[in-house]
């Protein structure tokens, strides 16, 4: 195994024999089995925990998941990422404003970037995303077999995010690495993740060094002269800020797109009527975001105390599976179903709360065009081989390998 | 029927302005706005009714409710 591949699924603490008393969200076996690793939790073990990372719990229904994103006093944002690096940002700002923020900083922190991604910001967005999709379509060889998530979900998000931050469209694959370091690099030892953020740190001095130097609009800019409580954002919070646009909306909005696209190509019957009645497209994408939801998030403990008889303590992890939350059947009727027509989806694949996806206005566009223009262009295709699909690794869930055979070109 | 927004509860998620455009509106910050005082013709207590269901925060309501 090449040591790029090593480094996102060795686990420091090895293999996970029991996931109600010994999981590891950063183990390979956890993505690809989580419908059923949270179905049997859910009905032997709704909040389980585990030693692993200093102490982490998981909880899987939706009450428990919503009820821990409203409590920003007994959980804080602090680091949303678990990792087993020693989390030296304190609250209530945190490392990167504002996932990583809590009340009352937080509302300031993130009201500054509501307006760049309100819909009427975004929405003008949708041409150049659906050219994007085509340019990658029309660069694909003309073979049997494609691969929907190395030559086609992964390259959508970096390149509109790449343009809105004003870096170099050629450092994608710098980018990628860097979402793979901080995302999925979460069980190293002590050190690696350290050593990854600083190669980070470094790449975005010399863009805002570049930005100081060769000034132009874009969000870097924007974010290195707006101002908070009448003061400039500090140095720390305008890195932190821009390390956040960059890798929020990357593997997420790949991982979207993927398990869309795989979800199709293991889905005959749902492919041919989504081809026969566009119409179904709004909650067709809805569906597939409420049942393939990409992400987890975490909390840290504020305070001791006690949540559903579990003994919660100060600085403990706790994974926010809204994934899971999304399949409890206390919730959604058919929970376990995918119904490409389900009109009523109160879903909460971009969270619940205060921290409500800043990006999910851009997130819905780019999953839609995506998925829509893929399904234009290859009206027929399947798992090329159901055994070489690979799934992520760590709390962003979706393929990273996607082989499917085109049937039918449009 | 007509229809109010808890704009404390309102965090922007903006399904209700995807699911019925002619009933609600987006504000510069990405929050929802009832277009005019709310009220819903009779033609559209469908949509209406399907943008509350939606709603991930439980921020709409009919007025009165
Ligand atoms: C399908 C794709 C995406 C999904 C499923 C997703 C999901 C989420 C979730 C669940 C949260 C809540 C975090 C928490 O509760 O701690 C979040 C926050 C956030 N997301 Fe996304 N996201 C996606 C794409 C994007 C994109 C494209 C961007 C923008 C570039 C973005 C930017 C952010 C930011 C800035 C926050 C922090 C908001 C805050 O703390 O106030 N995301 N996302
Ligand atoms: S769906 Fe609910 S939370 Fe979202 S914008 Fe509308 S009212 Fe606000």
């Amino acid at each position: 195994m090449s040591d790029k591949l090593d480094q996102g699924t060795t686990s420091l603490y090895g293999p996970v024999n029991d996931w109600a008393t010994d999981f590891d969200h950063a183990d390979p076996e956890y993505n690809p089995n989580a419908h059923e690793i949270w179905a049997d939790l859910r009905a032997t073990c709704p909040v389980a925990h585990s030693d692993r990372y200093g102490g982490t719990w998981l909880p899987v229904t939706h009450a428990d998941v919503s009820r821990i994103a409203y409590d920003t006093e007994n959980f804080s944002s602090r680091s949303v990422v678990v990792s087993t690096a020693e989390i030296l940002a304190e609250a209530p700002i945190g490392g990167a404003p504002p996932i990583s923020s809590d009340p009352p900083f937080h509302h300031h922190a993130r009201r500054l970037l509501l307006p760049p991604f309100a819909p009427k910001q975004i929405d003008p967005w949708e041409h150049d995303v659906r050219a994007l999709c085509h340019q990658l379509i029309d660069e694909m060889a003309d073979t049997d077999v494609v691969d929907a998530a190395v030559q086609y979900a992964q390259h959508i998000p970096v390149n509109v995010i790449a343009r809105m931050l004003g870096f170099p469209l050629e450092d994608a694959d710098l980018f990628r690495g860097f979402v793979h370091d901080v995302l999925e690099g979460v069980n190293k030892a002590p050190g690696v993740r350290e050593a990854a953020f600083e190669r980070l740190d470094a790449y975005l001095e010399r863009q805002i060094q570049d930005h100081i130097d060769n000034p132009r609009e874009d969000l870097t800019s924007f974010l290195m002269n707006t101002t908070i409580f009448d003061q400039p954002l500090s140095p720390e919070h305008v890195r932190g800020s821009i390390v956040l646009l960059l890798l929020a909306g990357i593997d997420t909005t790949w991982s979207a797109i993927g398990s869309s696209i795989w979800h199709l190509a293991s889905t005959p019957g749902d492919l041919a009527r989504l081809g026969a009645d566009p119409d179904l497209w709004p909650t067709a994408i809805e569906e597939f975001l409420r049942v393939y939801a990409p992400v987890t998030m975490a909390r840290m403990v504020a305070k001791d105390h006690d949540f559903n008889g579990c003994p919660m303590k100060v600085d403990d992890w706790v994974l926010l599976p809204f994934p899971a939350a999304n399949l409890d059947p206390a919730e959604f009727d058919r929970a376990d179903e995918v119904l490409i027509d389900r009109e009523v989806n109160r879903h909460s694949a971009f969270g619940l709360g205060i921290h409500r996806c800043l990006g999910s206005n851009l997130a819905r566009l780019e999953v839609r065009v995506a998925v829509e223009t893929f399904v234009e262009r290859f009206p027929e295709f399947e798992l090329a081989d159901p055994g070489t699909v690979r799934w992520s690794v760590g709390q962003i869930r979706g393929p990273r390998e996607l082989p499917v055979r085109v049937l039918r070109r449009a | 029927m007509r229809l109010t927004i808890d704009s404390d509860k309102c965090q922007g998620h903006n399904r209700c302005y995807a699911l019925a455009p002619e009933l609600f509106d987006v504000d510069d910050y990405g929050s929802a706005l009832v277009i005019g005082d709310g009220t819903v013709p009779p033609e559209l207590v469908a949509k209406a009714r399907l943008a509350i269901a939606n709603c991930p925060e439980f921020a709409i309501a009919e007025a009165g409710d």
